[in-house]
């Protein structure tokens, strides 16, 4: 069940480089993230989907076009109101985890709302209620070294979902992972994205994440070219990611 | 959680640790060693004029320091009793001389003449005989330090000056010189007697001003009955001796430096590690600003960081100092460590790390948290 939009891009356009050696490499993309809603942004590379993550993350801001975030436009807003924005609104899941080896599980969660201003005993029940969502509550004290790849991408799941964000953004969340823990982080995001606070995008190339999603977005060339929503099977969306290139420009 | 992602990434490499420290620590050790070294020097130079029981300092016109003053006539001390706001105008005599080795051989003294009963400048730390005995006949009293130097043991050991015996009647303990000629204490009369200087004559004037009158005031009243010779306040007289040694002998000036480039020296390799730390983190700084974090919540990190090297360098270059400190009690020019430098020392090593945060800071302003993407 899906809710209300907690994200709307509308005709971003984001231009690369300068002077003659400028790319367009989004080339007017629009599209809304529901909460409770499981999006797939899936395409090949160089077809802009970092870039349309960068900014729906309110880390680039786009050339022309408009965004909003948690009901607040992120038009005007300086390099310091944006990540104001981001640490409110948004949690990250980073193909590599992005952990900081130095700090433990549960001080990477407590971190990531340190960063959010959210101090005291309550925090750390906050990190520790986290991480037990993610199945880590009995690897609080451990550091990322000392964890295998699939609980890394676990504790950065229970980093991204502790602060309860409006949007979740992950960037190939299971490129490093062998496809048992692959399958159980993506689950484990469909489980988030059930929950109907959060909206969750992932890009990925990962097939084998397909029969998680709600609804799969395809792009090419800085554009939006195709979308399917609530897949009755594997197979289904496995012709839809390989060719049923309907343009959709509006997304 | 700034101070422990300050404290595990400023921990997480040892070898780099124990660097930025020892870079710290030798800064510390070289600017205390500097400083406490100048501190020593200003003690010893000004040792005489904060023991001597006086407010205002009559002396020879253009007189630079205590140890190198002509003499003056006695009618300055009876002009400066006539002042009010004057409780007491005392004689003293002080100037440079030959010391006579009962073995051989002489070496520049300086004689300190003053009488005990009137206190202006007598010895003081005295380990052996009493102030009373300089009273008695050839009487001097000497510091223990410089019992080789002047070739005597013990007391009742004999000298000459100036073709008179003179017969050490004590010793003092601590009482060391900047000029690094020995101090030789008697009364006034024998010290005119050494010098062969005449009796209407004396090197200084010991004025202690009324309770409540104001030096200042009272010196100006003097100035106007001396015309001739020089009166300056205890501060002035003091300020002017350290003037003349420190900066005018250029003594001062290669410790200063030394303390100077002790900071620099610091500075860079704290700079440079602190730098290369950052470096080596600037992934999970992107991902921190990619998380949100202001830019200060960054900053605050480095500057902890900075802050944590600084008070372990500190604590380890502040026992090295001791240690040295210690060590150096006994020589011609021991070092000094009071409360202020340790304190000044700490502000000075704060500073330094703050400043060598700059690089660093400087280097995740330009962090582009769309890196954390990009592998």
């Amino acid at each position: 069940m899906t809710g209300k939009a907690v994200l709307e891009a509308r005709n971003i356009v984001k231009e690369l480089g300068r002077g003659a050696g400028v790319v367009r490499a989004l080339k007017g993309v629009s599209l809304d993230l529901r909460a409770g809603e499981w999006t797939l942004l899936m395409g090949p590379s160089g077809s802009g989907k970092t870039t349309l993550l960068s900014i729906l993350g309110c880390i680039l801001g786009p050339t022309s076009g408009s965004l909003t975030v948690a009901g607040h436009s992120t038009t005007g807003l300086n390099a310091e109101q944006l990540a104001d924005l981001r640490r409110r609104n948004i949690g990250f899941i980073f193909q590599s985890y992005n952990l900081f080896p130095t700090l433990t599980a549960e001080e990477n969660v407590r971190l990531a709302l340190d960063v959010r201003g959210e101090r005291g005993p309550e925090v750390t029940m906050m990190a520790q209620r986290a991480l037990q969502q993610v199945g880590l509550g009995h690897r609080l004290k451990s550091y990322p070294g000392n964890m295998s790849g699939g609980e890394q991408q676990r504790v950065a799941v229970a980093r991204a979902i502790a602060g309860k964000p409006a949007v979740i953004l992950a960037d190939e969340p299971t490129a490093a992972l062998d496809s048992e823990n692959g399958e159980a982080v993506m689950q484990l995001l469909a489980d988030v994205a059930s929950r109907t606070e959060h909206a969750v995008l992932a890009v990925t190339h990962d097939n084998r994440t397909l029969k998680f999603a709600d609804r799969i977005l395809k792009i090419e060339d800085g554009l939006l070219v195709g979308e399917e929503r609530r897949p009755e099977g594997v197979d289904t969306i496995h012709q839809i990611a390989r060719g049923k290139k309907k343009r959709n420009k509006n997304g | 959680m700034i101070l422990t992602l300050a404290f595990r990434n400023l921990f997480h490499d040892r070898v780099r640790l124990a660097v930025t420290l020892i870079g710290i620590l030798f800064s510390i050790v070289l600017v205390a060693v500097q400083l406490g070294l100048y501190l020593g020097a200003s003690k010893m130079i000004i040792s005489m004029i904060n023991r001597a029981d006086a407010d205002i300092w009559i002396m020879a016109y253009g007189t630079k320091n205590f140890e190198e003053a002509q003499p003056i006539p006695s009618r300055e001390r009876f002009a400066a009793l006539s002042t009010p706001g004057v409780v007491s105008a005392t004689p003293l005599i002080a100037s440079f001389t030959d010391w006579k080795k009962p073995t051989g051989g002489s070496t520049i003294v300086v004689i300190i003449g003053a009488d005990p009963e009137d206190g202006g400048l007598t010895p003081w730390n005295l380990a052996e005989g009493d102030l009373a005995s300089l009273g008695t006949r050839d009487a001097v009293i000497v510091d223990k330090s410089y019992l080789e130097e002047l070739a005597v043991n013990n007391v009742g050991d004999t000298a000459q000056i100036g073709g008179n015996r003179v017969r050490v009647t004590g010793f003092t303990e601590g009482i060391r010189s900047f000029t690094v000629s020995p101090f030789v204490f008697t009364n006034v009369q024998r010290a005119r007697s050494l010098l062969g200087m005449p009796s209407e004559r004396l090197t200084y004037v010991l004025v202690k001003v009324a309770e409540g009158a104001d030096p200042v005031a009272v010196r100006d009243a003097i100035r106007l009955r001396v015309p001739d010779g020089e009166v300056l306040t205890k501060t002035e007289f003091r300020d002017r001796s350290l003037n003349h040694w420190l900066f005018a002998t250029g003594a001062g000036v290669p410790l200063l430096g030394g303390a100077l480039l002790g900071l620099i020296v610091g500075t860079v390799i704290v700079a440079q590690t602190l730098y290369s730390s950052t470096k080596d983190h600037l992934n999970e700084f992107a991902t921190l600003r990619a998380l949100g974090s202001s830019s200060g919540y960054i900053y605050k990190v480095i500057l902890a960081q900075a802050a944590l090297s600084a008070a372990l360098g500190y604590v380890l270059g502040i026992v090295l100092s001791l240690i040295i400190v210690w060590f150096s009690e006994g020589t011609a020019l021991p070092m000094v460590m009071t409360p202020g430098l340790a304190a000044l020392l700490f502000g000075l090593t704060l500073f330094m790390c703050a400043i060598s945060a700059v690089a660093a800071i400087s280097k995740v302003t330009r962090i582009d948290p769309a890196m954390v993407f990009s592998k």
